[in-house]
């Protein structure tokens, strides 16, 4: 596997992409916040899919033989995990830069993850069909949030699950995430996000609704500083994810 | 290639998930722990298999505390060595000279024993079966380390005699001198102590009824525990030098040293089996993790025998990582990170630190013959006696079911 990815890109892009992953990858790094806040996302993502297929939760591979498409993928952060948990995962991202970091991880971890630098749009057309769509972090940074929720619909089989992941449009987010996160706690370069392209639950749901999903459950995601960890609650003020299936058809 | 950049992509070698070096009972209850949840796990130890059975390597007996054999049930080991267990019914504590004693009697907390005591060798023999039935741990003896180098998303291990192994953490459970936590550049603190622990097995006249006596000697405790049959182990400590002439000694003379000291409490009595020493030291890691590596059992630290939690201490560290390991693995996250070595870190230094602190006071004070302090302990033994709160704060002790329990000794499953 190792080979097939070096064929691919040269020695020095090789470095640089190293370089990036180690950035990427460092748990007290610019990517921290993402660390510290994927244990409870990935725990949400895994129970739902226990309950939706009926898996075993003891098992550690609890998603042997499902087709995952990580939206957004960035280096890999949610890709690697989902393909440990047992998931065929085909990982896309508009930046180069990006799919090659995820790619040189990937093969440092001994992963195997179909990397592919293109949007969800393209992937559609392409005709590739998955059970599950992860869109983390990626509806508040598209421009037409209608356009991409209905090439995310195209690309699910039907009875799959799409989970999203984003930040609500309240005072309270933008106190926290904006302002708390981006200058106050700088755990975010400035500038990561434009509050005014936040989507409240209701505003998501309206538009995977009109993409031809059922939205089945809306869950809160709420930072403990005093324990530096996230917890899933009721709170859905700030960060919060939404489930959604796709008809039997 | 152009570049004169190491490859990120280092050599195809063989895969493990965790690599525990040390086939002790710490390394073989934690292999155990991870394995049965379906965890990737390679032991490596330096002995032959053969010798770690033998009876004359390891003649000691353990104290298994209640919540370490909950810990041993939930990993589905205990099946494979309760035929040679005592259960431990009642605690006497004495102090040599005065009459006064402190006894905890189990009925006190309920119906179950304080805990179990084990031949050494038994526990081993049992973890290592229970092992058989798992497909997931490898067993490498003998095997020494050659060397470990961390790179992005693992570690490199050279096994002499097995070539290379790469796995996403390295255990060191390799004892109290570990080699790996010295590699690994982390000091320890403490100091020696000026006794040696003479431990052998002996045969008794009189049923021991399942109590387990301690006797605060003037030369340091002297404990009576007893094991299956009406056999106990002594574990006596005695300065260096005396400990040395009193293992010199024939059968004939040695045996009337014990009897000296038992008093005739459990009738006549006779050494059976080989004699073992070791000498006393309380030692803690300044830190329990590295880059890819976390210390268990001995590795991270070592106590006073005194109160007899030296393993159970051991198997905290045990159900502590196992708990985060797993649960880290059932996310798909890297259990190699820091974030959990951290984790584990912070949870099981802490803890170690306060029970060797204690147990180092303990002793400090029960070896101590000057009369106020004989007078002032004497009486702060029958004043704990008295009280059932503290008393009771001593037994829970004891069981090892106090402090933030991870799931496995709280009698939960992983």
């Amino acid at each position: 596997m190792a080979d097939s990815n070096q064929s691919s890109i040269d020695a020095d892009e090789v470095a640089r992409f190293e370089a990036m992953a180690e950035s990427w990858w460092d748990t007290a790094g610019p990517f921290k916040p993402l660390h510290r806040f994927n244990p409870a996302r990935l725990r949400f993502v895994r129970d739902r899919a226990i309950a939706h297929w009926g898996r075993d939760p003891a098992t550690l591979k609890p998603l042997d033989g499902l087709a995952v498409v990580d939206i957004g993928c960035g280096g890999g952060l949610i890709s690697e995990p989902l393909a440990r948990m047992g998931a065929a995962v085909t990982g896309i991202d508009p930046s180069e830069k990006n799919i090659g970091t995820a790619r040189v991880h990937a093969a440092q971890s001994g992963l195997d993850i179909d990397y592919r630098a293109m949007t969800a749009e393209d992937l559609a057309a392409s005709g590739s069909r998955f059970d599950m769509v992860m869109n983390l972090e990626v509806v508040e940074h598209v421009a037409d949030v209608d356009g991409f929720l209905a090439a995310s619909g195209v690309l699910l089989k039907p009875g799959g699950l799409m989970i999203c992941a984003t930040l609500n449009r309240t005072l309270k987010s933008l106190a926290m995430a904006k302002v708390g996160a981006e200058y106050v706690l700088r755990w975010l370069p400035r500038g990561t996000h434009d509050w005014k392209r936040f989507l409240t639950p209701a505003e998501l749901s309206g538009s995977i609704r009109r993409a031809g999903l059922s939205v089945i459950a809306l869950q809160g995601v709420s930072y403990k500083p005093l324990k530096d960890e996230w917890v899933l609650s009721g709170d859905t003020g700030v960060n919060y994810m939404v489930v959604a299936v796709k008809p039997a058809s | 290639m152009t570049s004169n950049q190491p490859s990120p992509f280092p050599a195809p070698c063989p895969r493990t998930d965790v690599l525990i070096v040390g086939g002790g009972l710490a390394g073989l209850s934690l292999a155990v722990a991870l394995g049965r949840a379906g965890i990737d796990v390679t032991v490596a130890e330096r002995a032959s298999l053969d010798a770690t059975v033998d009876p004359g390597f390891d003649g000691r007996v353990t104290a298994i505390a209640y919540a370490s054999w909950r810990l041993l049930e939930g990993i589905g080991a205990w099946q494979h060595m309760e035929a040679h267990a005592q259960p431990i019914l009642d605690i006497r504590v004495t102090d040599g000279a005065a009459a006064v004693f402190l006894n905890f009697d189990h009925r006190a907390l309920g119906n179950e024993p304080f805990g179990y005591l084990l031949e050494n060798r038994h526990i081993r023999l049992g973890l290592l079966r229970t092992i058989q039935d798992l497909g997931t741990v490898h067993l490498q003896y003998p095997a020494t380390v050659d060397g470990m180098e961390a790179h992005p998303g693992g570690v490199t291990a050279r096994l002499g005699g097995h070539g290379a192994l790469r796995a996403a953490l390295v255990v060191a459970a390799d004892g109290r001198k570990s080699p790996l936590r010295e590699a690994a550049g982390i000091k320890v603190l403490g100091h020696d102590y000026a006794e040696t622990g003479i431990v052998t097995t002996i045969e008794h006249e009189k049923d021991h009824l399942g109590i387990a006596h301690e006797r605060f000697l003037p030369a340091g405790p002297f404990a009576v525990l007893p094991i299956a049959g009406r056999r106990s182990s002594l574990v006596w400590s005695e300065k260096h030098h005396v400990a040395k002439a009193i293992l010199a000694l024939d059968d004939d003379a040695f045996n009337a040293e014990i009897s000296k000291r038992m008093e005739g409490f459990l009738g006549t009595v006779h050494a059976v089996g080989p004699r073992f020493s070791y000498p006393y030291a309380v030692h803690v890691a300044e830190r329990f993790c590295a880059d890819r590596l976390a210390l268990v059992g001995d590795a991270a630290h070592g106590i006073h025998p005194i109160a007899g939690q030296g393993l159970n201490l051991g198997w905290r560290d045990v159900a502590a990582l196992a708990e985060l390991l797993v649960d880290t693995a059932r996310l798909g996250l890297d259990i190699g990170s820091p974030l959990v070595l951290e984790r584990y870190d912070r949870w099981r230094r802490i803890d170690t630190l306060t029970l060797a602190t204690v147990t180092d006071s303990l002793n400090a004070l029960f070896t101590n013959d000057v009369a106020p302090v004989r007078l002032l302990r004497d009486a702060g033994l029958a004043v704990v006696n008295r009280i059932d709160p503290l008393k009771r704060f001593f037994m829970q002790h004891a069981r090892g079911t106090v402090g933030t329990l991870p799931r496995l000794l709280k009698g939960e499953a992983l």
